[in-house]
């Protein structure tokens, strides 16, 4: 070390420009950091869909595509639909209260639909994205309960939903299904990615 | 600057051309001595000392193997795919580069896996060699970063799902979590923006990281000298030196132990190739079956579960479900109930930790237990920092230690493997509870070492090390 003695005035400038550097910092890194957001075409592809569901018999089940995420519409039969009232007691959130995912107002029902047939949802489970697949058949079989009654299970981590995607109690999953904004242009036809807000 | 050397004019064509380069360039010979012809090393090194070189190794022929899968591959969602079977069927050798490729990522987490394991029994994280340890651990931790990130190149199903759970783990943290997860992919989903940003990373960002990393690794461990099988300090000032001052016990690490370690580098190669020629896929292990699919973003596998090398960890975050949440509660409440009426610390601190217990519940409950199962994974990585702090042994080996503590390691590595066999299967109600009583093992392993490693009756450590010339 020398014996210099400390040059005030240099040293309030270099904490000064030191201390200007660390505010810089942040400026220099925002378009770094910020290029890593979704581009504006990515923002852009997210227009909504039009299916038309004549097609669809009841008891099945089509995947449309949109946001990049699959979007399923079911066509449920009248068992199906006496099943939800059946394992209510079992479901960790039966009215689709939580808001993780906000239900829809017109969603916000056993059903979980504005027809009550007719399920739109995100085909996404809540708990890591996995897309859970269809477990129509009732009664006992591999990884899930012997009073099955149908519904959905995640392979990922063995979530299950009932036919209204709402979530079981005690899985990984802590939400029910998303059900996306949508509405009907007519009878057959609707619209996934839009819905008429009051 | 050091002094300029003459030499005689008479001297051979060699030392001229030596003496030349070590006026300009002194610092190249001095670490050529530090590093291996003057490195001593303790003359008792046994099998585990192959892996530290052996990881090496590997990394080497990832780094080579992927500059040239780079030449071929195509970061793009939509050729992706494509590309790697481009490399498959259509470049000359191209399968050979990608397999050994493939394999050489196992190959590396079995390496480090044996290797970290040599710490472990050794105590080689021990006081003084705590950073050695905790940059080891750093290179794992990178390491896992750089494997994952990997493995959604060939934008195959297990490749696009595996990476849509992980990313989403991002998206249980509180607040926060959603955006980073957006920040992360990019876009909504995973998609053609995760895929190019994920090789960036995965071809320059990361290896940068690794590699500074393993050369803080190497020189901490060259500063502090290598621990060996007994645990003795052979560089002690107790330890026997010759009149050189250069330890009794070791031998410099070149020539001993370079040719000792090309020993270690045939038989590994040997094996690693049979791996590459007669079982790549390693029936589904090293490259899952549902890779050979091309991505599709509607359809979700039946069955997705990690590459082997993580399933220990997904086991894990597997096995923190709503009820499993309660076990952990009454953990937190029993700990500060057993630190209350325990420990002799002052009353104060006994109300903070009854507080910050409370807290904890309080949160523990409050949050999903989808955040906690991320919680579990991440800390089951991250509390193995913090193991030179919780092992209050008063030796290092294994050999010294009381019998019992070999079954504590035993137990340790089996239970390690039942968590890597549960997170390859479906879930199941038995794999489940066992997933879940393993993962209270794991941390009860490390969380309570500071009580159990002190405990027994230790023997005595020699004042040399234990080693018959051979």
């Amino acid at each position: 070390m020398s014996d210099t003695p400390v040059d005030p005035s240099k040293r309030t400038w270099l904490i000064a420009s030191g201390c200007a550097g660390v505010v810089a910092a942040p400026f220099v890194a925002t378009p770094f950091v910020s290029s890593f957001l979704p581009s504006e075409r990515a923002k852009a592809a997210g227009a909504a869909v039009v299916v038309d569901i004549s097609g669809i018999a009841p008891g099945e089940k089509v995947t449309v595509e949109w946001r990049g995420k699959p979007v399923w519409i079911m066509k449920r039969t009248p068992e199906q639909l006496a099943s939800l009232a059946k394992v209510e007691g079992e479901l960790a959130d039966p009215n689709s209260q939580r808001t993780a995912y906000p239900t829809p107002e017109y969603a916000q029902n056993q059903h979980r639909s504005i027809k009550p047939e007719v399920f739109v949802a995100v085909g996404i489970c809540s708990h890591l994205g996995c897309s859970p697949s269809d477990r129509f058949q009732t009664g006992p079989q591999p990884s899930l309960p012997d009073n099955w009654s149908g519904g959905f299970l995640c392979p990922c981590h063995g979530s299950t939903f009932d036919i209204a995607g709402r979530v079981f109690r005690n899985k990984p999953a802590p939400d029910n299904l998303e059900v996306p904004p949508h509405m009907y242009l007519s009878d057959t036809r609707v619209v996934i990615g839009e819905d008429k807000k009051a | 600057m050091a002094e300029f050397k003459e030499i005689s004019p008479n001297a051979p064509l060699g030392a001229k051309v030596g003496n030349w380069f070590n006026n300009r360039f002194p610092t190249a010979g001095a670490a050529y001595r530090d590093h291996l012809s003057e490195y001593y090393t303790p003359k008792n090194f046994n099998f585990w000392y192959f892996f530290g070189s052996l990881a090496l190794l590997v990394l080497v022929i990832q780094i080579v193997t992927g500059i040239f899968l780079v030449m071929h591959y195509k970061p793009d969602a939509a050729k992706a795919f494509e590309s790697v079977e481009y490399i498959m069927r259509d470049v000359p050798w191209g399968w050979l580069v990608r397999y050994m490729h493939s394999t050489g990522a196992s190959a590396f987490f079995v390496v480090i896996y044996l290797h970290m394991y040599k710490s472990l029994i050794y105590g080689s994280y021990q006081k003084p060699r705590e950073l050695v340890w905790v940059f080891g651990c750093s290179i794992f931790l990178v390491l896992m970063a750089e494997a994952f990130m990997g493995y959604l190149l060939p934008w195959g199903q297990m490749s696009y799902w595996g990476a849509q759970v992980i990313v989403n783990l991002f998206s249980a943290i509180p607040f926060i979590g959603p955006d980073l997860a957006l920040l992360i992919r990019g876009d909504y989903v995973v998609s053609d923006a995760t895929l190019n940003r994920f090789f960036s990373f995965h071809v320059i960002a990361v290896p940068l990281v690794l590699l500074g990393l393993v050369v803080a690794h190497i020189l901490a461990l060259h500063d502090v000298g290598s621990n060996n099988p007994d645990g003795v300090d052979i560089k002690g000032p107790n330890a026997p030196k010759d009149e050189n001052g250069n330890p009794l016990d070791g031998v410099p690490f070149h020539p001993y132990f370079t040719v000792h370690d090309i020993f270690g580098v045939a038989v590994f190669l040997m094996v690693f190739s049979a791996v590459i020629f007669f079982a790549p896929e390693f029936g589904g292990y090293f490259l899952e079956y549902n890779n050979f699919i091309p991505a599709d973003p509607l359809k979700t596998p039946a069955h997705i579960a990690p590459v082997w090398y993580f399933t220990p960890y997904y086991s894990m975050l597997r096995a923190i479900t709503g009820e499993m949440m309660y076990v952990l509660v009454f953990c937190v409440a029993a700990a500060a109930a057993f630190i209350a009426v325990k420990s002799r610390l002052p009353g104060l601190f006994k109300g903070v930790i009854a507080l910050v217990a409370a807290v904890a519940i309080l949160v523990m409950l409050a949050i999903d237990a989808k955040f906690w199962g991320v919680v579990v994974m991440g800390g089951a990585v991250v509390i193995l920092f913090f193991l030179p702090w919780l092992d209050y042994s008063p030796v290092r080996s294994i050999r010294y230690r009381p019998g019992w503590h070999k079954w504590m390691y035993g137990a340790f590595v089996v239970n390690f493997f039942v968590l890597g066999y549960l997170g390859v299967q479906p879930v199941s109600d038995l794999g489940g509870r066992v997933s879940q009583v393993g993962t209270l093992f794991y941390f009860g392993f490390f969380l309570l070492m500071p009580w159990w490693s002190r405990l027994g009756t230790f023997k005595p450590v020699p004042d040399r090390i234990t080693f018959a010339a051979h």
